[in-house]
């Protein structure tokens, strides 16, 4: 069996005229979801929560109070600080159980790729306040199998402690180290607990919800509210807000944007 | 003396007889009845006692305070017994997952969904109102892994 070559030309074209058919179908079905997209647009209606961290007025002292504040209303445990001594724990794994929702880093580690053999000289000493990014495309969010953590519409990435298996892969997916787990019951570790905020349990992955419960009563979080002004939170989606102002204002640089993650908190440097 | 048996295969010389006895009857019964000592043992203290049904308890100071109309939970005592497994559920889910923080009860009043902060306000006695019932139905609900009891800062604030 042979083919002409008007035969071979037009089964080419029409199948050709098929394919591009067949895009328009599925632009029919599913309008815009053929394309990745590389900058995803906000919602237009309700709240997009984001921080501004104003490194020019974080010193260690906010840093540590902002920590200290934040810690203490969500009953995070201090592994160095046992309740009761007969729990004291090794140095190797005070490094390894350690749990932080909020925390200081260098700028090498805060932006890597960003540091230069010679650079400014207050960036080596600058203590970077860091914390959840509030992904607008989370990877934790992508990898948990039972989706305990997941992203609330108004930005807030969640934690369902209920849900967590304590598998890990979101600790593994975040970019920024942000997802802290329970190797142990932490209660022992609690100095002061506070009865209004439930603790963890031994298993389960926990980090920043940038005050959630909070939020929900009209006040800012802890951390912002402790560190006097260095912390700017508030509503990208409103173009009022101070976190706007600022942005508008203000050179700002992410963490690892490249990644794809879009993180929504915001250094000024 | 030796009897032969003879059957149609041949003739054989007698079975050998084993003397019907049994061989260590001392250590095999007293083995059972260790054994069956050590069965009946846990059933003895409790032999012919009904465990008396839970009473749980719900004149607590904080309930005493409320004035009568207040004194109603966020549903009917009934229903509550019945199905508060699942009202806490519902909570749960409608608090993280949702984040809607307003429970509307019965008569339409308004409660914040939550177990240590709505629940245990009034109810500040775990282990007579929760641990006494779960207790008697062996259900270990796993709350308070996390969830905070105020029952000993409760009691420490009554006693000054």
């Amino acid at each position: 069996m042979s083919i002409s070559r008007r035969d071979f030309i037009r089964i080419a074209g029409l199948s050709t005229l098929f394919g591009l058919g067949a895009r328009g179908a599925y632009e029919l079905i599913a309008p815009g979801q053929l394309e990745a997209k590389s900058v995803p647009e906000a919602a237009a209606t309700g709240k997009r929560w984001a921080m501004v961290v104003d490194m020019h007025k974080v010193d260690a002292d906010t840093a540590r109070k902002c920590a200290v504040a934040c810690h203490r209303l969500h009953n995070v445990p201090d592994f160095a600080n046992p309740v009761n001594p007969k729990y004291k724990v090794d140095p190797e794994e005070l490094v390894r159980w350690e749990v932080k929702w909020i925390w200081t880093d260098h700028f090498h580690n805060t932006f890597p790729g960003l540091d230069q053999q010679f650079q400014q000289e207050r960036l080596d000493k600058l203590p970077f306040l860091v914390l959840c990014n509030h992904c607008e495309n989370p990877a934790c969010v992508r990898v948990c199998p039972t989706q305990a953590t997941f992203r609330r519409e108004d930005g807030v990435v969640m934690m369902d402690m209920h849900r967590c298996i304590g598998c890990r892969y979101c600790m593994a997916a975040c970019p920024y180290g942000a997802r802290s787990f329970n190797w142990r019951d932490p209660r022992p570790y609690v100095k002061e607990i506070n009865p209004d905020y439930p603790t963890r349990e031994l298993g389960v992955v926990e980090k920043c919800t940038f005050c959630v419960e909070r939020l929900e009563k009209n006040l800012m979080p802890a951390c912002v509210v402790e560190s006097k002004g260095a912390l700017i939170f508030g509503d990208l989606n409103n173009p009022k807000s101070t976190v706007r102002q600022v942005l508008r204002q203000s050179y700002t640089i992410r963490r690892k944007p490249h990644l794809g993650t879009n993180p929504q908190v915001y250094y000024i440097v | 003396m030796k009897k032969d048996v003879k059957n149609e295969f041949g003739v054989f010389g007698e079975r050998p007889q084993v003397p019907k006895k049994l061989y260590n009857a001392k250590y095999i019964f007293g083995g059972l009845l260790i054994f069956l000592a050590l069965v009946i043992l846990p059933i003895l203290p409790n032999l012919g006692k009904a465990v008396p049904p839970p009473k749980p308890q719900v004149d607590t100071p904080a309930i005493q305070k409320l004035a009568g109309q207040d004194k109603q939970c966020v549903e009917d005592t009934a229903w509550m017994r019945a199905n508060h497994m699942l009202l806490l559920n519902d909570w749960r889910e409608e608090v993280v997952r949702t984040g809607k923080r307003e429970y509307t009860g019965k008569g339409g009043k308004k409660y914040n969904p939550s177990l240590s902060n709505t629940c245990m306000e009034c109810h500040s006695n775990k282990s007579q109102f929760c641990d006494q019932c779960h207790n008697y139905v062996a259900v270990v609900p796993n709350c308070w892994g996390c969830h905070l009891e105020k029952e000993k800062k409760v009691a420490k604030a009554e006693a000054k």
